[in-house]
């Protein structure tokens, strides 16, 4: 085995008692990076020169006892996430040149976990898409199947972890942004609860639906990735001031006696037919884990596309006004005067699914429309919430396919953005929610495309689905591959 | 026909916070341009609001002194509009859930007293400001202004002249000043105010279509764009026109109004609440704390003064036209004891050095107590009144008290009998002449008789005394 195919806890062991150093690692996943990266294209920026230097000062700190939660591990960064004085674009156009002055916070708290930064990993334009190929800065491909999408947004992170371009990395989550692509990529994804993880640095998409969370390549990581990054940040005014479990101990606890709903509106047609069995598969290995699944129904599940279409944008048209060209990021020669400047700052700074979204979002916020629309999905949004709720007083935790498909050719849905848009039909409830959840892998398909399984469960319970998909992840045995690249 | 105008005013107040709304940058002003600036007011990529609580309280204060109901939650929006002063495209205002509705303030006129509804009070930020290079086709943008923290008082159409709209602005002005929560300057814009103005034929109920006035940055411009656009809709409705509907700016120096943008140009602001910041919950024993911290209000004080100080309104209006010179005057009256008299050396003298200053009230070199132990020296007859008013200046050149300038200047006054009988003595055999006329039936000299003994005592004798004395002796044969 190289370094870079290993998890964060095996690196741990190995760091602190066979003496591999944190220059090793780097330099073994910079290694990878180059034999690869060429045909997956993950990262936008590569931070080699960055990573190397905080490599040398992690042997420095492991040499004098200084051993931090992270100390050494590579991780990649979705470029939404601000890092002061390395480039973050968002995957757009109008942001190509942008240096944040801050970073963010969870930037911050990774660096102070001991945490090396490998790079920022590509995306869909401001978060909007399910395929990475909307990134101003070219598409993802999958690593195990290259003709195919990696998912998205966060498709970079997803193929970066699949590719072992990092150890481990972050992406965000609006509708299935994380799970979706990390079932794709057949690694664990985690969308932890709206309020468990600032948002404070993340370069706003939809506010009330962003959520940060990681890629990893077991579930025991993603539980240490969680201890980082979760908690109460004072500059964010929707951060929740709750206690932060030690999410490892919810490792290997099983789930013996647990009752696991499985709602009806999530099985239906259209899935593919591998996806549906792999489900199968899932349902008895929960079952043989010594739990009950049990038939629940999540009423509002058919509205949940249509309030998630009219909130998002709505946000998203609000958030985005900033990009103007007055103050930073991409604006044109030769304007004429001010709303010219406006006009092709922003005609040509964002891409087409960008600029149909804040024109859905703009629209649905109108004077004259906002009770029809905005209004209306909010009263809708209260009502899937409350599903939730008065499921999870029957259930410990859901569980239900995380994308409907396995990963689609490039290409493919590109001309039909209703196509694309069902890709999240399955992860998108949980962000009007605000409930955490995790996509582990499944199985694969016959065509050997990774398949991934969602849990969900009640608000800040990030430690139930720790504990859920690690004893998911032991029982189930799924055939332990690696994408041919 | 006779028209009747029909006024509502939008005031914005910049509060006195030290820092901005949403961050933790300074709100000071005249700053470098970009000085006071950071990643969260410049409206950076991935930065998040953080509400300032003082910006909660100083609004529940303004809301409380003008009877507004605080409503138990509210909520931030967003007023979505392209501006290079806005540097996140949107501004964080409150619309739908203010932080408070239904008040009012009372304004005096000639003819009585009249109420003038309040509709709301809401929170929002500052924008920044554009500065113009006329020599190049370029400008910039200076966001020290940006998130400094604004309320916004809107009343009711309720204001039916000028006048009307203009007492009621000074009154929110003082209440706002007097809660220390604004320094209600309105030439570096900290008081700001906008104008809707209609008119309709008097007795009519409807109101007619209106227009709204901005940029008028002192009461006299209020004054004189209201009364210009209300001459400019009269004009317009007196031949037969219609008024439209529209934003028109007040250019000061041409002294009239200005189209500006119509109606169909008015924004759409997508008003929608702000999902970045939670819902502002204030419970009675808040609001209860803030009444506690309210200070006596200018309108209450101006009674209490007429009612227990015994002094004209006009004098309790001066009085109190300020927190700092309601509170020295106060101290002078309750030291001496004599508000009336404390009341006209305040309203006299100290008031008149300060005018001539230009100086406030808080930097007056004459302490209350001196002052008051002025008053005290005067009412025991150490010192006449008349020394009093050059003792006066000194204590106001020097800031030292009386006693020691009377002590510097040797100013006792003389109130020994026996001194000033000889000096009276002397005054009268010094003055064969007068005294002949005097006693011939001439008896304004008297008067002559007193300045003599003044002069010859240096105005130190006691005027009174003097009096008695002169008498008894002019008679005397």
């Amino acid at each position: 085995m190289e370094l870079h195919q290993l998890t964060i806890h095996e690196l741990q062991k190995l760091i602190r008692s066979q003496g591999i150093a944190s220059s090793d690692i780097v330099k073994s996943v910079f290694s990878r990076i180059d034999a690869v990266e060429g045909n997956v294209h993950a990262y936008i920026t590569l931070m080699k020169e960055y990573a190397f230097a905080e490599a040398a000062k992690a042997d420095k700190d492991v040499k004098e006892g200084i051993l931090k939660p992270l100390t050494g591990i590579p991780i990649a960064l979705k470029d939404i996430l601000c890092t002061k004085g390395f480039l973050t674009t968002c995957g757009s156009h109008i942001l190509h040149n942008y240096v944040p002055p801050y970073d963010a916070t969870v930037v911050q708290k990774l660096r102070e976990a001991g945490a090396v930064f490998t790079g920022k990993t590509n995306m869909d334009e401001f978060a909007m898409g399910s395929s990475t190929e909307t990134s101003y800065f070219g598409i993802t491909r999958n690593p195990w199947d290259l003709e195919r999408i990696p998912g998205g947004s966060s498709g970079g992170s997803a193929a970066a972890v699949a590719a072992d371009e990092c150890i481990a990395s972050i992406g965000s989550d609006t509708g299935g942004s994380i799970r979706q692509p990390a079932a794709l990529c057949g690694v664990v994804g985690m969308k932890p609860t709206y309020g468990r993880v600032s948002r404070f640095g993340l370069i706003a998409f939809a506010s009330s639906l962003d959520q940060i969370g990681p890629f990893t390549k077991d579930v025991e990581d993603c539980a240490i990735m969680m201890n980082a990054i979760a908690g109460y940040d004072p500059r964010e005014s929707t951060s929740v001031p709750l206690n932060v479990p030690d999410y490892t101990e919810f490792i290997s606890r099983g789930i013996g006696g647990w009752k696991v709903g499985i709602p009806k509106e999530y099985f239906i047609e259209g899935i593919h037919p591998d996806i549906e069995k792999a489900m199968q598969r899932a349902i008895t290995t929960v079952e043989g884990l010594g739990a009950t699944c049990v038939e629940i129904s999540l009423p509002h599940t058919e509205y949940c596309l249509a309030v998630y279409y009219i909130i998002a944008p709505a946000e998203a048209s609000s958030n985005l006004a900033r990009y103007d060209g007055v103050k930073y990021g991409f604006r044109p020669q030769g304007s004429i005067d001010l709303l010219d400047m406006y006009k092709k700052t922003r005609s040509a700074g964002f891409g087409a699914e960008v600029k149909r979204r804040i024109m859905i979002g703009t629209y649905a916020l109108s004077s004259g429309y906002y009770d029809a629309y905005y209004k209306k999905a909010s009263q809708v949004r209260a009502l899937i919430k409350r599903d939730f709720t008065e499921a999870f007083t029957l259930c410990d935790a859901i569980l239900t396919p995380t994308s409907p498909t396995p990963a689609f050719k490039i290409g493919e849905k590109m001309d039909d953005p209703l196509q694309m848009y069902l890709s999240d039909i399955f992860t998108i409830s949980t962000n009007l929610a605000g409930i955490p959840g995790i996509s582990v892998p499944c199985g694969f398909t016959k065509d050997g495309l990774p398949i991934g399984a969602q849990f969900l469960a009640g608000h800040f319970e990030e430690g139930k689905l720790i504990q859920i998909a690690s004893a998911f992840e032991k029982y189930a045995n799924i055939e332990k591959r690696r994408p041919a690249l | 026909m006779p028209y009747e105008p029909v006024i509502g005013l939008e005031v914005h107040a910049q509060l006195l916070t030290e820092t901005k709304i949403f961050c933790s940058c300074s709100t000071q002003f005249g700053a470098e341009p970009n000085s006071h600036t950071c990643p969260v007011c410049m409206g950076m990529p991935g930065v998040l609001p953080v509400l300032n609580r003082k910006v909660v309280e100083y609004t529940m204060k303004m809301a409380l002194a003008t009877h507004c109901r605080i409503n138990e939650a509210c909520n931030f929006a967003r007023k979505n509009y392209f501006y290079p002063d806005l540097p996140k495209g949107y501004q964080i205002s409150q619309y739908a859930q203010p932080l408070s509705e239904h008040g009012y303030v009372d304004i005096e006129l000639d003819g009585g007293k009249k109420r003038i509804g309040i509709t709301r009070i809401h929170m929002e930020e500052d924008a920044g400001k554009l500065l113009h290079d006329e020599h190049l086709p370029s400008s910039y943008v200076d966001l020290n202004r940006t998130g400094v923290p604004l309320i916004e008082i809107v009343s009711e159409p309720d204001m039916r002249s000028t006048d009307e709209a203009v007492a009621y602005l000074k009154r929110l002005h003082e209440i706002l000043v007097y809660l220390e929560i604004c320094d209600g300057n309105m030439e570096e814009g900290s008081f700001r105010c906008d104008a809707n103005v209609s008119l309709r034929p008097r007795g009519e109920m409807m109101f007619g279509t209106r227009t709204e006035l901005k940029n008028m940055n002192s009461f006299r411009n209020v004054q004189r764009a209201l009364d210009y656009e209300i001459k400019r809709q009269q004009y317009i409705l007196e031949s037969g026109q219609d008024v439209i509907q529209e934003t028109r700016l007040w250019d000061d120096s041409k002294g009239e109004t200005q189209s500006m943008r119509g109606k169909e140009e008015a924004h759409d602001y997508r008003y929608f609440p702000d999902p970045d910041l939670v819902p502002i919950v204030i419970d009675n024993a808040w609001t209860e704390e803030m009444k506690k911290s309210l200070p006596e209000l200018p309108l209450e004080k101006r009674e209490r003064f007429i009612r227990d100080y015994q002094i004209p309104p006009y004098d309790a209006g001066v009085l109190t036209s300020s927190r700092a010179l309601a509170g020295y005057f106060e101290e002078v009256a309750r030291l001496s004891g004599k508000p009336k008299i404390a009341s006209n050396w305040v309203m006299g003298d100290v008031l008149r050095f300060l005018n001539e200053e230009k100086r406030d009230i808080k930097e007056c070199p004459v302490l209350p107590g001196s002052l008051a132990e002025m008053i005290q020296l005067i009412e025991d007859g150490t010192i006449s009144g008349k020394m009093a008013k050059d003792i006066i200046v000194e204590m106001y050149r020097t800031g030292k008290s009386p006693q020691a300038v009377i002590e510097e200047k040797g100013m006792i006054q003389i109130t020994d009998e026996g001194t000033l009988e000889k000096t009276v003595a002397e005054v009268i055999a010094a003055n064969p002449t007068q005294l002949a006329q005097y006693r011939g039936g001439k008896e304004k000299l008297f008067g002559y008789f007193v300045g003599q003994v003044m002069k010859a005592t240096q105005g130190k004798a006691n005027p009174q005394l003097i009096n008695e004395l002169l008498k008894e002796m002019l008679a005397k044969e």
